[in-house]
């Protein structure tokens, strides 16, 4: 029986859970003024290393995660995670550099850092790149600064507008208002893609930038995005390619042939290194030509077989956050190129949209598919159909999947498919998972018609049941505080 | 092609096809992607490498760095090499976390957010504020978004912030200031330390926020009372302090000096110095501010069946559900190095962070003493330091640097490239993974170059 009890109410007083070696300087009270010093000491918890150990495995097993089961999450590319990445970015010559350590001490790393800039400009289609964004949306905001910078620098400080898709993800508005720029969104077509004669209304000389997703978040690929591009270009703006679905593009299309002129990749997406249960992820930022001299400080350049840091960039947006990015996962992206090479990222993007495909060909007639054409990487599947006939939800559908040992997929989003359910199945499934989950999609489309009432209870097996998420925020408790 | 790290082969792949009316991927890829844009030659990326390859490729790559870990190391600036128990590489092994996403569903999600919500927790007993939330990127990041949500919360521009904070910080906060039409004022120093009557001079009803760093960026302990009192002159001005987690095992936390935000880099808790990240920044605030914090909070509840469970709460603060009306666009954390964090904290638990304080408090001070007993050598500003010092040599610190580098000493940051004027002065890191004996060795090698 798991003990889910919080470290605090484990914890006894005079337990310890480590050990250190004895003070070797003479110790002196007279160091720090008493104004200065800590009253109280802070209430940490009093446990042993045991324990701590235990806590945090039970903590483990009430977890879904991709080495336990399928993950489907929509726009979250959840693929497995390659094991040598975890071994080699705990190397001590890796793990161990403090970030204020010289140039001459830290060679390799630079080295690796300014090849993996060139492997993703390469698989972009762009210029140069930044490594330093910390996420994805990180990677938004650093490019909408770039955006700024770019205009301000050519007098053209008017423009303010962003133009996002209705289909777009919530952090691209979000990154909007936190450059003080504003969104205009723009409805899809009948088609789910960009509506080009909305777009054209829209379009002026106030207008920053397009900011999208291709494949967009229903999974297709913008038909016309030459023709955006030149629209947006010809107003002045600038193309903002958000790369969250760039799973589905490998050796197959670039963004900067697109005609994109800034680009984040999520490598904890596209490049296999781990989700974390929320992070650290990492968004690097590529742009064209006309961008290099807005890019964060610093750049990695490279002389005669020696790199090294630019910090004289003077008209550089600055730095977006301390040091160089997230280097632990730079790492374990730069191994997976390394091990993927050209073929292998190809390949990479043709079975995760095959596997795509075949989930979605496979449950259309099941549940409703509002835009039934190939897709990509991923698809919307509605729940629709059951809420019409049988009065049960897409969280009530979703749900039952958790009783099968299976992730449910993003769902309500994207905003403009009713009881909307994003599947992503990623390329690291195999046609037996994807079998199994059509199967139990099945049955719970049956269960539906047949026991509506027990599909809305679920799930009955998970560590715990359906919880009150309505009553957490209308009375929140966001720590642990002792009885009194 | 067949790879380890894809399960279909070709046989699944053509079933497959066949089965949704394909006959090959050409196909497929040909209906979805317009010729114009389609991409025809092949990506130039070097060969793919086996595993092997790849680990012995990696392996070179750590080899040509020499890290500070194979040396004695006195660099710090906000990441410090503290110990970290062997335990704590064994949790964030767990692939049950590590290969997790966001806890969008609860039910299947609880030990990611157990853990989250004990994080919380452990931050709040540690800064004395009233709620922490599920972590940010780093510290320079949850500076800049502890300044954003300050203008956000008094709808005032005027940022009023201590050089004494770390130099990377500012520049962060610039770059975000600069994006939104923030005001930011930088007072410098005095002696080391904040020059409180120059600041109290710049706090006026304008004034968003003061900011300030404990210990600074020098390592010297401010005192935080006279900082705290500056928001009398200004009418709704929040105070955000800048805070080593370390430091907090022996120095007055924030919660005691009226503080509204708190924040720092959390690094020094159980996670490696891994060239400046994967890091965290942590991010506390009063009661009242929470509905304004960025970032993800995680809440406490119960299930259908009266079992306690946590879920992410007061989403209408966050960018998935406001979009543009957000209160800031993060919408991951540092999960995993918050993990590294928590169970730090729980490790080490109540007497083990005031004992690692102490250590580090003792050993720095022990070699501030003999450094500045040393000839050539001074220790320019006068007041307590916790673990990091300032020391001013009679000549270049550069050649200083280098003679020390052979002897295996990583001897300090060169404060010439932040702060005018300080070209032969260098900042000191002591943790309590240092020996007497090496701060013997490494005084005595300061001496001898």
């Amino acid at each position: 029986m798991k003990n889910k009890d919080l470290i605090f109410e484990k914890s006894r007083p005079g337990k310890i859970g480590y050990s250190l070696p004895g003070l070797d300087v003479p110790s002196k009270n007279d160091i720090l003024p008493e104004k200065v010093q800590r009253k109280n000491p802070a209430p940490l918890p009093e446990v042993a290393e045991g324990e701590v150990l235990r806590h945090y495995i039970n903590l483990s097993q009430l977890n879904h995660s991709v080495d336990n089961g399928f993950y489907p999450l929509g726009s979250c590319t959840m693929k497995y995670n390659p094991k040598i990445n975890e071994d080699v970015s705990r190397l001590p010559g890796l793990a161990g550099l403090h970030p204020y350590q010289s140039e001459e001490m830290t060679q390799g790393a630079l080295k690796m850092m300014h090849d993996l800039e060139k492997y993703l400009c390469e698989i972009a289609g762009m210029d140069r790149l930044t490594l330093q964004p910390a996420a994805g949306a990180h990677g938004e905001l650093t490019g909408l600064m770039l955006m700024r910078a770019y205009h301000r620098h050519r007098g053209q400080e008017q423009r303010k507008k962003i133009i996002i898709p209705d289909s777009g993800h919530g952090t691209n508005p979000a990154s909007v208002t936190m450059v003080d720029y504003e969104t205009v969104e723009i409805p899809s077509s009948e088609t789910g893609c960009v509506d080009l004669e909305a777009l054209k209304e829209v379009l002026d000389d106030q207008v920053a930038g397009l900011m999208i997703t291709n494949p967009n978040t229903l999974g297709f690929y913008e038909s016309n995005i030459t023709e955006i591009c030149r629209l947006v270009r010809e107003a002045g703006g600038l193309l903002y390619y958000d790369g969250a679905n760039a799973n589905a593009i490998m050796g197959y299309s670039r963004p900067g042939d697109m005609g994109f002129d800034i680009i984040h990749y999520n490598l904890h997406k596209t490049f296999g290194t781990p989700h974390g249960g929320g992070g650290p992820g990492s968004g690097p930022v590529g742009v064209k030509d006309k961008l290099i001299p807005f890019l964060p400080c610093p750049l990695i350049e490279e002389e005669d077989g020696q790199y090294f840091f630019d910090y004289d960039r003077p008209q550089s947006i600055g730095r977006v956050r301390s040091f160089f990015g997230n280097f632990g996962v730079l790492i374990k992206a730069y191994t997976y190129i390394r091990m993927m090479g050209a073929q292998g990222l190809k390949q990479v993007s043709e079975d995760a949209v095959l596997n795509a495909n075949y989930i979605m060909e496979n449950l259309a007639d099941t549940y409703y598919l509002k835009y039934h054409r190939n897709c990509m990487h991923e698809f919307v599947l509605s729940g629709k159909k059951q809420k019409d006939e049988h009065g049960v939800t897409t969280t009530d559908i979703v749900k039952n999947l958790l009783d099968h040992g299976i992730h449910p997929p993003t769902v309500y989003f994207p905003l403009i498919v009713e009881e909307a359910m994003m599947i992503e199945p990623t390329e690291t499934e195999s046609k037996e998972t994807l079998d199994r989950f059509i199967e139990v999609m099945e049955e719970i489309a049956k269960m539906a018609e047949e026991d509506p009432e027990k599909l809305k209870g679920a799930p009955y097996t998970t560590p715990v049941r359906r919880l009150d998420e309505a009553g957490a925020a209308r009375n929140p408790i966001l720590k642990w505080e002792p009885e009194q | 092609m067949n790879h380890q790290f894809l399960p279909n082969n070709e046989a699944s792949r053509k079933e497959m096809l066949e089965s949704i009316g394909l006959s090959s991927i050409e196909e497929l890829f040909g209906c979805c992607i317009p010729e114009q844009v389609r991409f025809k030659g092949e990506l130039d990326l070097p060969e793919p490498l086996s595993e092997m390859e790849a680990r012995r490729l990696l392996t070179q790559i750590a080899n040509v760095n020499r890290p500070a870990s194979s040396m004695v190391s006195f660099l710090g600036g906000g990441v410090a090499d503290h110990y970290i128990p062997a335990a704590i590489d064994h949790i964030v092994s767990r692939s049950e976390f590590y290969t997790a996403y966001t806890p969008y569903q609860a039910e299947v999600s609880q030990g990611t957010l157990q853990n989250i919500f004990e994080f919380q927790t452990l931050i709040c007993m540690l800064t004395g504020m009233d709620v922490a939330n599920a972590s940010m990127y780093d510290g320079a990041s949850a500076l800049a978004e502890g300044v954003l949500m300050a203008s956000a919360t008094t709808r005032l521009d005027k940022i009023v912030i201590s050089q004494t904070v770390n130099p990377q910080y500012r520049e962060t906060v610039q770059t975000y200031a600069q994006a939104t039409g923030l005001e930011v004022v930088e007072i410098p120093h005095k002696e080391g330390l904040t020059d409180v009557e120059a600041m109290g001079e710049e706090v006026d009803d304008q004034t968003a926020a003061i900011v300030f760093q404990n210990p600074n960026f020098f390592g010297q302990v401010e005192d935080p009372f006279p900082i705290s009192e500056l928001k009398e002159k200004g009418k709704k001005t929040l105070l955000i302090s800048v805070v080593d987690p370390i430091s907090l095992g022996v120095l007055v936390p924030p919660g005691d000096y009226d503080c509204d935000i708190a924040l720092g880099e959390g690094q020094p808790l159980g996670n490696p110095v891994s060239f400046g990240g994967p890091h965290l920044g942590f991010f506390a605030a009063t009661q009242k501010l929470v509905r304004k914090m960025p970032g993800r909070l995680i809440g406490q509840t119960k299930d259908v069946d009266g079992q306690r469970g946590f879920v992410m709460t007061l989403q209408t603060r966050e960018q998935h559900i406001r979009r543009h009306r957000a209160t800031s666009n993060i919408c991951t954390n540092q999960a995993l190095n918050a993990l590294a964090a928590a169970a730090y904290l729980n490790l080490m638990g109540k007497e083990g962070l005031q004992e690692v304080a102490q250590h580090c408090l003792q050993k720095a001070n022990y070699l501030k003493e003999k450094i500045a007993a040393l000839p050539g050598y001074t220790v320019p500003f006068e007041g307590p330091s916790f673990k990091e010092f300032v020391v001013k040599a009679n000549r270049p610190f550069t050649s200083i640097q280098e003679k020390m580098v052979d002897r295996g000493f990583l001897p300090g940051i060169h404060l010439q490239p932040y702060y005018e004027g300080m070209e032969d002065w260098f900042l000191v890191c002591v943790t309590e993974s240092r020996t007497r004996d090496e701060l013997d060795r490494f005084a005595a090698g300061l001496e001898g170059v």
